[in-house]
């Protein structure tokens, strides 16, 4: 049977083009892969192959008209024993109809998003009445979720700069190789880039890599493997193979580091979906999350700050304590103003609270703990009590985390604000080094009652 | 055109230069009825065609055992059909349907085969390479007796990454053969503009990683170098690479006017080395086949094809709830 010819997409956005062109003639025997005419499209001129073979019966588009519509017929191949009186003298009246994926193309604003996925009441307390607790550094918590991980489950195993013999860079995995060997704790050469992929490559593969970066600064060498290669995978492949890791490390300023060491990362993560972003303040938070980071199928960013390492806080003594994502934590309840805020900024949160009580200021203080997902619900039942907020992170203000809670609020609680959200932030400027304006670059508890005064109108 | 003398006195059994001849005519095939549907508007964004390569992939297959691992670039189609995926599935996920291996949420340049050991398709230029490494990684810590392919471009063999990974996988001695696919054009840049040293089998020499150099034209030959890759790694000692000197006859994608070189030098290049001709002189001159059989498997491939492509139409477009699954696997 003859074969019609039809004018072809040659670009991602080709509509029509011109056929500038034929190199073949009615009567030509046509091979696959034959140049047989130039087409211009919107781009570039564009050689177009044959690709199936037979003799070219009938040209039905001469060269050198403009305007041809993709999917239009330019010509009439014949097979092997057909006769050129078979075809039509010209073009068929009306072009074809379009392919029907184009057609029936669907109408986007019928996708509708899903619930939030958090929607939970207020986050009840993970720690059952009357455990004993037990001081632990947030080091020391973060190091005995990964052993207590990597002791339940032999595919887990922690990779990266120093995490082995040197004992981490900040002592975080102290005491790990001695107790698994260099099979499960694997010193890195200085390479972020190449072993965040090594590390995504063998996630794919049925291993849980726990990946530290010396800190999230260098993790901007592989950052690609964060997001394109680890959080894009399970989407990409239609739900067939994600990337169980987690890439942990120092985030934020540290003291006097400068500002290609102090930058703070929680929004940039925060914004991509297919990761789960994780930033905790208290020791026991970075025991129960790091366990449940661990333990869970998806990429995760947990970011920890280099000044909390050292402090101490309670940690439930139990057999497997761990936390869900996406349950924000209320530190203490309050009916003047809601604070929210994350990791190091729960510090100053926590400090401006205190001393507000003094002034008779009552303040919520909620720790979202978990950036994606995030438990924006309990935020918004807050501020419905409250009717005032403050957002505290450590974080440049542009796009922050406390910009979108600030849009949260305003879609879900409009009628319940008594102020505008304050935003507090670290300042718009790449953190000095000299120390006064180190100092001035960074977010204050001064700052946080500034604001909360602010809000209340006192 | 002549049989080429890398091959010597082909040690081949006719049932495999038939499987080959089969393999890599599906695949340029299969490449050929893809570019008819972009030009159709069925399949839409970048698509990027293996034809010219074909030997590569089915002659590194025909090495591997079962259980070995791939993972490649955007160039991937030939990789999956020659690893023994669907070829419906493929053409499906081309035109974005709910038949394709992804769903249709990947397209030409996302796809995978848990099943198949084919670890995709991917996007970002030399990305591919570590994550190759990493799927060696996890067999080494496993120990399971596994090798993985990682194929990358001459473009990508620019990359930082590679470098990184060239030094921990052979660190490590990981299981990981790097299969440098030397099209000689990183889309419109030649090797030489690209490449201060265009031996692209002696750059994990810093690294001790032993490489060579095989006439990707040359199903046989590159059999052969898969074979004695496979073997290295198998035996523990780390990696290995392999430049294949190949071309490919169509643009670097779709929308490539391909202007960086003659239709002259193209010519040649399907004159000469093609590698589906190779195969069938081989067969025909070893009279193995007559010219009638394979014409036979002409239309069974043609058949195979149009049926992948029918597929590829019909299957429905994915329901708009799948926009927002497979985001998270369920904790």
């Amino acid at each position: 049977m003859a074969t019609e010819i039809l004018m072809p997409a040659l670009s991602p956005t080709m509509e029509e083009g011109t056929l500038a062109k034929w190199l073949v003639k009615e009567g030509d025997e046509i091979t696959s892969g034959m140049i047989m005419a130039e087409i211009e499209t919107d781009k570039a001129t564009m050689e177009f192959e044959a690709v199936d073979e037979g003799t070219m019966g009938k040209i039905l588009i001469a060269e050198g008209t403009d305007g041809v519509k993709v999917n239009t017929p330019i010509a009439v191949l014949l097979e092997e024993g057909e006769d050129a009186s078979a075809v039509p003298d010209s073009a068929p009246a009306s072009t074809p109809a379009p392919a029907e994926a184009v057609a029936s193309a669907p109408a986007p604003a019928q996708a509708k998003a899903p619930v939030p996925i958090v929607d939970a009441p207020p986050a009840e307390d993970e720690i059952p009445a009357g455990t004993e607790m037990k001081s632990t550094t947030v080091r020391e918590a973060l190091r005995d979720a990964m052993a207590e991980e990597m002791r339940r489950d032999d595919t887990v195993y922690l990779m990266g700069e120093e995490v082995a013999e040197y004992q981490g860079a900040y002592k975080v995995s102290q005491g790990m190789l001695e107790e698994f060997g260099t099979r499960r704790v694997i010193d890195t050469p200085i390479t972020e880039h190449g072993f965040a992929g090594i590390a995504t490559g063998s996630s794919f593969a049925g291993l849980r890599p726990i990946v530290e970066f010396m800190t999230f600064n260098f993790a901007m060498q592989a950052i690609d493997h964060i997001i394109n290669s680890a959080a894009k995978t399970l989407y990409m492949s239609g739900g067939q193979m994600g990337a169980p890791i987690v890439f942990r490390g120092t985030n934020g300023a540290a003291a006097r580091v400068g500002a290609q060491h102090s930058h703070d990362y929680a929004s940039w993560y925060a914004q991509v979906p297919g990761l789960k972003v994780v930033m905790p303040y208290s020791a026991a938070d970075a025991k129960g999350l790091l366990k449940s980071a661990i333990r869970d199928p998806n990429p995760v960013v947990f970011l920890e700050n280099e000044i909390l390492y050292g402090r101490s806080f309670d940690v439930p003594v139990m057999e497997d304590f761990t936390i869900p994502f996406g349950k924000a934590k209320i530190w203490r309840e309050g009916s003047d103003v809601t604070i929210v805020s994350f990791g190091i900024g729960m510090q100053y949160a926590l400090e401006a609270a205190d001393k507000l009580a003094e002034d008779g200021i009552s303040a919520e203080v909620v720790d979202l703990r978990t950036l994606r997902p995030m438990d924006t619900d309990t935020v918004v039942r807050s501020v419905m009590k409250t009717n005032r907020c403050v957002t505290v992170e450590e974080g440049f203000p542009v796009c922050s985390i406390g910009g979108h809670i600030s849009s949260v609020l305003m879609q879900q609680a409009f009628d319940y604000l008594d102020a505008p959200v304050i935003n507090c932030t670290g300042k718009d400027v790449p953190m000095p080094y000299a120390a006064n304006l180190e100092k001035h670059a960074l977010l204050t508890t001064a700052d946080v009652i500034g604001a909360v005064k602010s809000v209340t109108y006192r | 055109m002549a049989v080429r003398k890398t091959s010597k006195k082909p040690n081949v059994s006719k049932d495999e230069l038939l499987a080959f001849y089969r393999e890599m005519l599906l695949i340029r095939r299969f490449e050929e009825k893809a570019g008819q549907l972009y030009g159709m508007g069925l399949i839409g964004g970048f698509c990027h065609l293996y034809i010219g390569q074909e030997a590569i992939v089915v002659g590194l297959e025909a090495a591997a055992d079962e259980g070995d691992k791939r993972i490649t670039s955007y160039r991937d189609h030939g990789h999956m059909l020659a690893c023994g995926m669907d070829p419906k599935g493929v053409m499906a996920e081309l035109t974005g349907r709910s038949g394709g291996y992804s769903g249709g949420k990947g397209g030409s340049m996302h796809m995978f085969s848990k099943e198949k050991h084919f670890y995709g398709g991917h996007g970002i230029v030399g990305a591919q390479v570590p994550l190759g490494a990493g799927l060696a990684f996890a067999d080494k810590y496993l120990g399971n007796d596994r090798v993985s392919f990682a194929y990358f471009g001459d473009g990508a063999a620019n990359q930082g990454q590679i470098y990184e990974t060239f030094n921990m996988a052979s660190l490590w001695k990981l299981p990981v053969i790097f299969v440098i696919e030397n099209n000689q054009y990183a889309m419109g840049t030649s090797l030489q503009r690209a490449s201060s040293s265009p031996e692209l089998w002696t750059r994990g020499a810093a690294f001790g990683i032993p490489g060579e150099s095989v006439d990707g034209m040359d199903v046989l030959a590159v059999k052969e170098a898969g074979e004695k890759a496979i073997a290295h790694c198998r035996a523990g000692k780390g990696p290995y690479i392999l430049e294949m000197k190949t071309y490919r006859y169509r643009g670097h994608s779709m929308s490539d006017p391909a202007k960086y070189r003659t239709r002259d030098e193209v010519q040649k290049v399907r004159d000469e080395r093609d590698a589906i001709e190779h195969v069938r002189e081989l067969l025909l001159q070893g009279k193995h086949a007559t010219e009638e059989d394979l014409k036979a498997i002409d239309k069974d491939i043609k058949v195979i094809v149009n049926e992948a492509a029918e597929f590829a139409k019909e299957s429905p477009e994915p329901a708009l709830e799948e926009l927002w699954t497979d985001i998270y696997a369920e904790a």
